[in-house]
């Protein structure tokens, strides 16, 4: 592994965290909850593309596209009976659901899937990794089809939110949910919306994390999640730029602990600049401070 | 004068002065729980009606227990949410073992050995606080609980490549194993093997004194000027800080003590097994600590000595149905948490609840009109 491949893989990782990141910071941003379960959704993504190519012989493609829309039911579903009836209540009993939620998730992909690893089957099998700058760069279909994956995601998510009424209101809602309501906004409707395009777009992560690293557990969604969490409060929860520039600094900071300092110790490094960013900018890096009022 | 505007900054702590027993109606329960627990377990074992399984689980009870009475210190007493009390408890283990381990070369009394292991586990879990705490102090909410998550995911990476051996009693420690002098000596910690070899030395009896003494300092915390002010701070910061009240100091005061008490019974977690790997210190027991405080109620510190000691005991007793073990743990999880904090089906509970007992009804009503003849009084 050269400097360039690291830089390139470090994208690709940080792309897929950047992805996730998206999930909790925009759940964070319209409903103040952190959703511990969102890992897992990216799991449930990534046996139900897996089922669907396995068992039912479907395109990789195809799989992918029913994953998305099997997790963005499951991102409402999730809203609709756990969450909703938690609004307003203090984060400490959303959050507890939210952890009662991912038990929920990793126990059902046990009981149907078991615990034995399902090799997953990359998404772009049979295509050849590219070779640049004499060999010195290599560049997997996996890293290049992440990394796209993740602009064109960020370029259409921005324009979304930005452009369409109903990104708007989501906007409005994270705002002030109070207002909103009062501007005949259907806060239920944003909240709703928010959930499904954050699990629909854990599905896209999952497929393409696990495209790159094929091991398919029912906890394979656990750690990513927490990194993805990790990215998204480094770049400023409640962010959407935030969440990317987070994702794609904390793929470069493993990738590049991995290979120059310590395999073991990457993902304390990880966490460890987290701290130090924390320390330093206490919101998060495009994060917006909130100042108290008596 | 400042205690009692302390008082009514905080509104449980107003319910103290007023309630005057409030204090001792905790304590003797509590303690009351954890005797009364452990002469009916130790009749129980000697009648031979508990099994070797359960048996095995009495220590690892005392030290949830433990872990949950002092994580309750921060979430419920001090407010803030951490996700990462295991990383305390595993620091405190693995500090502990090595101590026992250093002192069992120089001397065979074991309860010194133990008390001593103790204190260096609780020593070194404070100093990781400490050293976490300052960090924190800047953050609110949300964010804390991520550093605090960070915090005891490090710790966990970090124990994965700490090895530590005994060279002629001489300690050596290394982050590779390649170093010499810890392939050839006595082991004690091996990395991601964790600490081996360790003389179990943890005792039901132990387990218990260990959670008095937790309770018996928290509780006392909570009811010193200091825990005043640091209940205070959690319901109204702003307003503690105007009146003078140093929001850093107590906060990590909390902090700290709770990281301490953490690795007591990390400690004590560690010297009952004669294996112990890092991994069993991740993300997902500093959740389960946090579920047995939220679950016995936020504050409440017999409530998470009971919840601490069902939820370690229930899901080892249906073993057997492994398979929907956790399946419905989490079901249960989720419908408590909607039950006790929507209101609309809090109250919903409650209204039934108050058809079918009687009981219950006349005593809320009554306990209310109490509550309103003291308040009388105390102005």
């Amino acid at each position: 592994m050269n400097f360039l491949t690291n830089i390139i893989s470090g994208l690709s990782l940080g792309s897929v965290y950047a992805i996730i990141a998206l999930g909790y910071t925009m759940v964070y941003g319209i409903s103040k909850m952190l959703n511990f379960a969102h890992g897992d959704v990216i799991m449930i993504g990534g046996y139900m593309s897996f089922v669907m190519s396995m068992y039912l012989g479907m395109n990789g493609w195809l799989a992918l596209l029913v994953a998305i829309v099997i997790c963005t039911l499951l991102g409402i579903t999730i809203e609709r009976l756990a969450y909703r009836p938690l609004r307003g209540t203090g984060s400490l009993a959303v959050l507890i659901t939210a952890i009662g939620v991912s038990y929920f998730l990793q126990n059902i992909a046990l009981l149907i899937w078991g615990a034995n690893p399902k090799m997953f089957t990359s998404l772009f099998k049979g295509m050849k990794p590219i070779h640049a700058a004499g060999g010195q760069l290599t560049i997997t279909p996996e890293s290049l089809f992440t990394i796209l994956a993740n602009i064109v995601i960020m370029i259409l998510l921005t324009l979304f939110v930005s452009k369409t009424k109903a990104g708007k209101a989501m906007r409005a809602v994270s705002e002030d949910n109070g207002a909103a309501q009062l501007m005949g906004i259907n806060v239920n409707q944003s909240i709703s919306l928010t959930f499904a395009i954050g699990s629909g777009l854990a599905a896209v992560a999952g497929v393409l994390m696990l495209s790159a690293y094929p091991v398919l557990m029912p906890t394979t969604g656990a750690m990513p999640g927490i990194k993805a969490f990790t990215a998204a409060v480094f770049g400023g929860i409640g962010s959407i730029p935030g969440a990317m520039i987070g994702g794609l600094i904390l793929g470069i900071i493993e990738i590049f602990s991995r290979a120059y300092i310590s395999t073991e110790l990457s993902d304390a490094i990880v966490f460890a600049c987290l701290i130090i960013v924390l320390l330093v900018k206490p919101t998060g890096l495009l994060g917006k401070k909130v100042s108290e009022k008596v | 004068m400042a205690d009692r505007i302390l008082k009514n900054i905080s509104s449980r702590g107003l319910k103290n002065a007023v309630k005057g027993n409030e204090y001792r109606k905790e304590a003797t329960i509590s303690y009351g729980i954890l005797i009364g627990g452990y002469i009916l377990l130790q009749l129980l074992t000697a009648a031979g009606l508990i099994g070797h399984n359960l048996q095995g689980q009495f220590v690892p009870i005392c030290v949830y227990i433990s872990l949950a009475v002092s994580l309750n210190l921060v979430v419920g007493i001090s407010g803030e949410l951490s996700l990462g009390h295991a990383g305390f408890m595993a620091v405190g283990a693995f500090s502990g073992i090595l101590m026992s381990r250093i002192l069992g070369h120089a001397m065979s009394f074991e309860p010194l050995i133990i008390i001593v292991s103790m204190l260096f586990g609780a020593a070194m879990a404070a100093v990781a606080g400490f050293i976490i705490g300052i960090p924190i102090l800047g953050l609110r909410g949300d964010y804390l609980a991520i550093v605090t998550l960070a915090f005891g995911e490090i710790i966990r990476n970090f124990m994965n490549v700490l090895y530590f051996g005994l060279d002629d009693g001489k300690l050596r420690f290394a982050f590779n194993h390649t170093i010499d002098g810890i392939d050839n000596n006595e082991r004690i910690i091996t990395g991601a093997i964790g600490a081996t070899g360790t003389k179990t030395m943890a005792t039901f009896t132990w387990g218990l004194l260990l959670c008095l003494f937790t309770v018996f300092v928290v509780l006392n915390m909570k009811n010193s000027k200091q825990g005043r002010a640091i209940m205070s701070i959690r319901d109204n910061r702003i307003a503690a800080e105007s009146i003078g009240l140093d929001v850093r100091k107590y906060k990590l005061t909390a902090f700290v003590v709770s990281a301490a008490l953490a690795g007591m019974a990390g400690c004590l977690f560690g010297l009952n097994y004669s294996t112990l790997v890092p991994v069993k210190f991740n993300f997902n027991t500093s959740v389960l600590i946090l579920v047995f405080v939220v679950l016995g109620g936020v504050g409440n510190i017999w409530g998470g000595i009971i919840a601490a000691a069902l939820l370690t005991v229930l899901p080892e007793t249906f073993r057997q149905f492994a398979d929907y073990r956790m399946l419905t743990y989490a079901v249960v999880l989720i419908l408590v948490m909607i039950g006790t904090y929507n209101p609309i089906i809090k109250s919903r509970i409650q209204n039934t609840w108050s058809k079918i007992s009687p009981f219950k009804k006349r005593k809320a009503e009554k306990g209310k009109a109490g509550r309103k003849k003291s308040r009388k009084e105390a102005e």
